[in-house]
């Protein structure tokens, strides 16, 4: 399953810069998108997968009695997971902001602010 | 003598507050701070004299060797005099001659930030704090170069001499670090005393290389001259002070006082005095084709000091001794010059020689100081002037073999030089007719007094020796190591010296006679400007900066999928080099045999979620893909027990698809903006990419793996923090300061969210 899993992950990280690559605003941000998925998925797939166990302490227990989950990767994924949300949302509004001043979803359009002339 | 030293930067902050109401004759005032340094500075000499030094010590960065130590000496009293006398000068001059000027307190701020830069660059005996203030004044002279702001070729001749003279502070603090670490201290006084050998040093090529250069720029030493005459762009008072008694003079101050240090090599006297007879005598020979006043004595000056780098070269006491009373002759004829021919400009509005004449009978005190400098230039008995000529010749002659060509070099330069003098400080004057286009204002006093001063002491000097010779005695002490015992005298009856200045003086009068500046040699000379060192400089730094913006340009093309396709092939070359190279990952196929029915179909659900969303014609589809494909991640979660990362997963990923579909539909469909070919290219470089995570995971993954901190957080999850579920007691609790800085980082985002809805721009704004 692991190897499975890595080739997944190889492919979010694949289709995302490609997405980065294109030149519309909307494929920018979707490639954003999976790119974080796919780096949630490493992190979670690099602090090793154990198959069913939480790491949730049983009831009538102080300690784990059995494997677990590893909780650190767990907590760290939970974190990227909620940032990464605040950046998409940030990102889709301002696209739209974008827009609606330039009137262009071409980021190559966006490449100058002003025309430059030093010599 | 800290406070004297820092006295002209308190002046500079007070002169911001109190600035506004000292224009106008109010601005006399001003020249109380350098007349009283002047007199602090004349009450130490009886010290000086009798002691050889003083030294004074105030500890700054002494864990670094960096030191406020400082050492009046003989040099130090004469480059502090004339830094304060003639500034005392200038000071007077600048009020009436810069009357009316709106930021005339901001200029008087400059003129006392250089004054206290300069004292610092000659009292200090710190080469640290030697640097600190030789890079304030290359600062202070930008600003007083570009001072008249709204001309175009003031602000280059500002850029141009802060280009050298600050390349030129680079070159300083690397000789100055260079000899600091050879001698392990940066105060010049321990390396002499410690008797260390630098001209043994393996180092010693290259700290001459930095300390000549950074002098050789900063004294516009050829082919660094070009500097100087463009410099004269600064109103008149800046070109007096700065650009021809003082800063130019700092350069010649640093070899004179690195002399005992470095000077016992052939390769410095070498140096500098090839250079420095180059310089003068290329000086010397472009004046002959300048028509504007400022111009002649600007190249008369670079003459000037190529002929101090030249007895510094020579490196025989009595080329000191004559390197020590030329800077002070020159000094004081020099500023007189200048003065005059501000006067002059003040009064009819015009530097060019061709059209001044006759201006004698209009201003008499003016007339006087400029024929008594020209006196003194020419070298004249009994002027002070003749004292200096006469100790050149006589250190030129004491050089054995090669006597005849230094000697010979020094007559033809003075020869030129006492042209150009007499063409700035008497021609003017001479003749009876004005030129009719030319209305003579009345000039006040505080203009022609501070020149005729100067001019005066030009002869004065002259006729008391002993003025001159107290000075010396003390500076050649400190600069050769020995005393010097004879007297300076004006007679010394019949001898060759006298008879090289009788020739001097005679040639330099003939030529004055019949040669004629004019505007034919003003153009002969521009047409071998191609082949000028500043011209050749100029195109250097032009081709610099095409360089630069086609650098920038290529890297900084403000493409973004330029620059993640560098990123990445980068990375995709290093990593996977190493990858391939050295690692040698070695896939297992046989673990798929594992694979359940369960996530074998989530996996593919994951795979076609995102083909769908890169290859989707339909953004409203692209989406929804996005949506399965993180559905799918919460179904793994859930398989890997991560039930709070799936849920978490599924509410974010609702939220983001709701976001998205209200947004979207504002926007424009996709277009085809991007062709096959560059297509095809960023798919090779994305596929290249995830193949290069895909292996570094699985060679990761067959490293062991460090549970330490896991078990740390689920033994003591109950124990310590008295949950059970240790993902969130690891959140709220062992780690609650990051959540709860998470929480602000998502706060800051909603509110950039909703401002940004909210935003309201008009049509206005917008272009």
């Amino acid at each position: 399953m692991e190897l499975l899993l890595a080739i997944t992950i190889g492919l979010l990280y694949a289709s995302g810069v490609y997405m980065v690559l294109r030149r519309s605003m909307v494929k920018l941000i979707i490639g954003i998108i999976l790119i974080g998925n796919g780096v949630n998925f490493l992190i979670f797939l690099l602090g090793r997968i154990t198959k069913g166990s939480t790491p949730i302490i049983s009831e009538n227990s102080d300690t784990f009695l059995e494997a677990y989950a590893d909780p650190v990767p767990q907590a760290l994924i939970l974190t990227a997971i909620v940032i990464s949300f605040g950046l998409q949302a940030f990102a889709i509004v301002l696209i739209k902001r974008v827009y609606k001043v330039l009137n262009t979803d071409d980021i190559d359009r966006l490449s100058h602010t002003e025309d430059y002339d030093i010599l | 003598m800290l406070t004297a030293v820092l006295t002209g930067f308190i002046f500079a902050c007070v002169l911001v507050f109190a600035g506004k109401p000292l224009k106008g004759r109010a601005s006399l005032i001003n020249a109380v701070v350098p007349i009283g340094l002047f007199v602090y500075f004349c009450a130490q000499i009886p010290q000086v004299i009798a002691e050889g030094a003083i030294y004074k010590s105030y500890s700054w960065v002494s864990s670094m060797g960096v030191d406020m130590n400082f050492n009046l000496d003989g040099l130090s009293m004469i480059f502090a005099l004339m830094i304060t006398g003639i500034g005392s000068m200038v000071f007077i001059y600048t009020s009436a001659y810069m009357k009316g000027s709106p930021q005339l307190d901001r200029f008087y701020g400059y003129l006392g930030m250089f004054m206290a830069a300069m004292l610092g660059v000659v009292l200090s005996d710190n080469l640290i704090t030697i640097f600190v203030f030789w890079e304030l004044t290359t600062i202070v002279s930008f600003f007083l170069i570009g001072y008249n702001t709204h001309d175009k070729g003031s602000r280059r001749a500002a850029m141009t001499s802060l280009g050298l003279t600050g390349l030129g502070g680079m070159l300083l603090l690397g000789g100055i670090i260079l000899m600091g670490s050879i001698g392990d201290t940066y105060s010049i006084q321990e390396m002499l005393n410690s008797g260390i050998a630098f001209s043994d040093n393996a180092y010693y090529p290259l700290i001459l290389f930095f300390i000549i250069g950074a002098a050789f720029t900063k004294s516009a030493q050829f082919p660094f001259h070009f500097w100087l005459p463009l410099a004269m762009k600064a109103p008149t008072p800046v070109s007096t002070y700065l650009h021809s008694a003082t800063m130019v003079k700092a350069g010649i101050y640093l070899i004179f006082r690195l002399s005992p240090l470095l000077g016992n090599d052939p390769s410095w006297n070498n140096t500098l005095m090839l250079f420095g007879g180059i310089t003068m005598l290329y000086g010397a020979w472009h004046t002959v084709f300048r028509t504007d006043l400022k111009a002649i004595l600007a190249y008369s000056t670079i003459s000037a000091l190529g002929i101090l780098t030249f007895l510094i070269g020579l490196g025989t006491k009595a080329a000191f001794l004559a390197a020590l009373i030329f800077i002070m002759v020159h000094a004081l004829y020099k500023a007189t010059l200048f003065l005059v021919a501000g006067s002059i400009d003040k009064a009819t509005g015009t530097r060019d020689i061709l059209r001044l004449r006759g201006l004698g009978k209009y201003m008499i005190p003016v007339a006087i100081a400029g024929i008594l400098a020209a006196i003194s230039n020419a070298g004249i008995p009994p002027s002070f002037g003749f004292l200096g000529k006469d100790l050149i010749y006589e250190a030129t002659l004491g050089m054995g073999e090669s006597a005849v060509f230094l000697t010979a070099a020094a007559v033809l330069t003075n020869i030129l030089l006492l042209y150009a003098g007499f063409v700035v400080g008497i021609k003017p004057f001479m003749g009876t007719r004005l030129d009719p286009e030319i209305k003579v204002k009345k000039l006040s006093p505080a203009i022609w007094v501070p020149g005729l001063i100067l001019g005066i002491l030009c002869i004065v000097f002259g006729i008391f020796p002993a003025v001159g010779e107290g000075l010396v005695r003390p500076a050649l002490s400190a600069v050769y190591g020995e005393p010097f015992e004879s007297h300076l005298k004006l007679w010394h009856g019949f001898t060759t010296i006298l008879l090289l200045s009788g020739i001097t003086i005679a040639c330099g009068v003939l030529l004055y006679l019949f040669v004629k500046p004019s505007n034919q040699k003003v153009a002969l000379m521009a047409k071998a400007d191609f082949i000028s060192p500043q011209v050749i400089t100029e195109q250097i730094s032009r081709g610099f900066l095409r360089l630069s913006i086609f650098w920038t340009r290529t890297f900084n093309s403000g493409y973004l999928g330029y620059y993640v396709i560098t990123v990445m092939v980068f990375v995709i070359g290093i990593v996977g080099y190493e990858l391939v190279a050295v690692l040698h990952v070695k896939v297992d196929f046989s673990q798929l045999k594992e694979v359940t029915f369960y996530e074998m179909s989530t996996i593919l659900i994951m795979i076609s979620g995102i083909v769908v969303a890169v290859f989707s014609q339909s953004r409203l589809a692209a989406i929804a893909a996005l949506g399965v494909l993180g559905y799918a991640m919460c179904i793994i979660f859930v398989f890997y027990g991560a039930p709070d990362l799936a849920m978490t997963q599924f509410s974010i990923d609702t939220l983001t698809v709701i976001l998205f579909v209200l947004i979207i539909f504002r926007l424009p469909k996709y277009k085809v903006l991007s062709n096959m070919r560059s297509r095809i290219r960023d798919g090779v470089v994305a596929l290249s990419f995830g193949t290069l995570i895909t292996l570094l995971i699985l060679e990761v993954l067959a490293q062991p793996v460090n549970r330490e901190l896991s078990e740390f957080y689920a033994d003591n999850a109950y124990l310590l923090a008295k949950g059970k579920n240790v993902v969130n007691v690891i959140l709220v609790d062992f780690r609650g300061i990051d959540t709860l800085v998470e929480i602000t980082v998502l706060a800051i985002a909603a509110i950039g969210v909703f401002s940004l809805m909210k935003l309201e721009i008009k049509k206005s704004e917008i272009d």
